[in-house]
């Protein structure tokens, strides 16, 4: 009957369609879970060919926030983590999910603000200051609200100021569960202030009535790092791969890689790894 | 970045967008044919037979119509993860790992609305069929056979909400560039990235290629309407 011969090939089709997808590319290639910073502001897509040239292997980078990420890497989703909240990431290999940590590249995070300014903050140098004047005003704030790298920075932040509107949930805090560049967004609508790494926004198209309004304050440095996700934990980690992009990301080669990528001029992250011999 | 962006893109034959759009249509074209080949026969049975609980497995189908894309991304997570049950497949994060949530997706979509169809034509052939002494299995494929044509209009509900959804793929994909990045994943990202322009442009495109697979699918009914007498 037609009907049946129909199905089957349909069938065949839909499982071929299956086999077909994952075996593409897969022998020579590891999964990275990173941050959102680090794919919107596109230094992936700058330095991952490079790497990709000089060693054949292909890295697939799922963008998520940093603690989405670990995660991803505790659970054994990904074979490399390129994330930044440094305490955390410590705590990860400390819990022997990651096999060592390496400090990559830094950049800063910048407070955003509206060009009305309704908190009076702008070109502040001191950023304590900044959030408790936010505060004191109740000017509308976009947290990411989504356990990354740039809202455990936020909370810290908030916490230095001796202030915690992330318990207290007054009106103008807006926590919003989303990445960098959805934050950004938000606060381009409501013009309220957002924390943010500066990668991300030099690369950001829709700044619109946005500026920055706080910068410069040490306390707003941001390092990045990366790990090996632990084979002993997870017997598929590919820990010859991973360790091959560890290594390049540290060396000099990757190192000014990192340091050549800029947009309009403005160099984006700066690389700090520590000299390997 | 103008209005045009996304324009631009796909009259310059931009590589990585193509890329993209073909993923997009094999992943919901694979996911829609597995559904069907799981719902139609699926729906024809519940459509013809009695058993006890019936009722309940009826409103069980219409009602997982309305499956969150989030809820069936998370699951299939959770499943295909490295720490799930079927974590020794490496699913996650491939296209086959979109296909399969998907699937799961659409497959009651398509399942409830066959049961539906099948048991309209089945009231109206009732009687001929019976006399004729018809099985049951005999039964199901006579009338998928007598209801293509609304069974097609069916695949195309079923793949327009694969094609449509973002919250699954995102999840078990990890929209990663030149993989699994699909055009809906693609439209979140750029408007993540502030590309608002080149998001609505993608948009754009995503809603031409749904209506274009619809207007083809309409063309091959009208004339297999024609054709089959």
């Amino acid at each position: 009957m037609r009907i049946r011969h129909l199905a089957v090939a349909l069938a065949a089709m839909a499982a071929a369609g299956l086999a077909a997808a994952p075996t593409t590319a897969q022998d020579m290639s590891i999964v990275v879970a990173s941050t959102t910073s680090t794919q919107d502001s596109g230094l992936f897509g700058h330095i991952l060919p490079l790497f990709k040239k000089r060693t054949g292997i292909d890295v697939k980078v799922v963008a998520q926030g940093t603690g989405q990420a670990l995660d991803t890497g505790r659970r054994g989703d990904a074979d490399v983590l390129f994330v930044h909240a440094k305490p955390q990431e410590e705590k990860f290999v400390t819990d022997g999910f990651g096999v060592k940590r390496y400090d990559v590249m830094y950049n800063d995070f910048v407070l955003i603000g509206p060009k009305s300014d309704p908190a009076k903050v702008k070109s502040g140098k001191d950023i304590i200051q900044a959030l408790k004047a936010i505060h004191d005003k109740g000017a509308a704030f976009v947290s990411r609200g989504d356990k990354s790298g740039t809202h455990s920075a936020e909370l810290r932040l908030w916490k230095d100021a001796g202030l915690d509107p992330a318990g207290a949930k007054p009106a103008w805090y807006r926590e919003i569960g989303q990445g960098m560049g959805a934050a950004l967004n938000t606060a381009s609508a409501m013009g309220g202030y957002v924390l943010a790494d500066r990668g991300t926004w030099i690369s950001f198209k829709n700044k619109d009535q946005l500026e920055i309004s706080v910068e410069g304050d040490k306390r707003l440095f941001n390092q990045y790092g990366i790990m090996l996700v632990n084979p002993e934990k997870h017997g598929h980690v590919k820990k010859d791969l991973g360790q091959q992009l560890i290594d390049w990301i540290v060396s000099a080669e990757g190192q000014k890689a990192i340091r050549d990528y800029k947009i309009d001029g403005q160099q984006l992250f700066f690389p700090n790894a520590a000299p390997t011999g | 970045m103008d209005a045009g962006g996304a324009l631009d893109l796909i009259l310059a034959g931009d590589a990585s967008l193509f890329a993209i759009v073909r993923l997009s249509l094999i992943v919901s074209l694979s996911a829609t044919l597995l559904a069907a080949v799981v719902g139609m026969p699926l729906g024809a049975l519940v459509g013809l037979t009695s058993f006890p609980g019936r009722h309940a497995v009826v409103v069980l189908l219409n009602g997982l119509m309305g499956l969150p894309p989030v809820v069936v991304g998370l699951a299939v997570f959770l499943l295909l993860s490295r720490s799930g049950p079927l974590g020794d497949l490496g699913l996650l994060f491939t296209p086959a790992a979109m296909v399969v949530a998907q699937t799961v997706l659409i497959a009651p979509i398509i399942a409830a609305l066959s049961r539906q169809v099948i048991e309209d034509l089945w009231a109206e052939y009732r009687d001929e069929l019976t006399a004729m002494e018809v099985g049951p299995l005999a039964r199901v494929k006579a009338l998928l056979w007598d209801a293509r044509f609304s069974l097609v209009t069916i695949l195309l509900a079923g793949f327009g909400r694969a094609a449509a959804e973002v919250g699954a793929v995102m999840i078990v994909g990890g929209n990663i560039d030149g993989f699994t990045r699909v055009m809906t994943t693609t439209i979140a990202l750029e408007t993540s990235k502030g590309n608002l322009s080149l998001a609505v442009g993608l948009g754009i495109v995503l809603i031409s290629l749904t209506m274009a697979i619809n207007a083809l699918a309409w063309g091959i009914r009208r004339w297999s309407e024609c054709h089959a007498g």
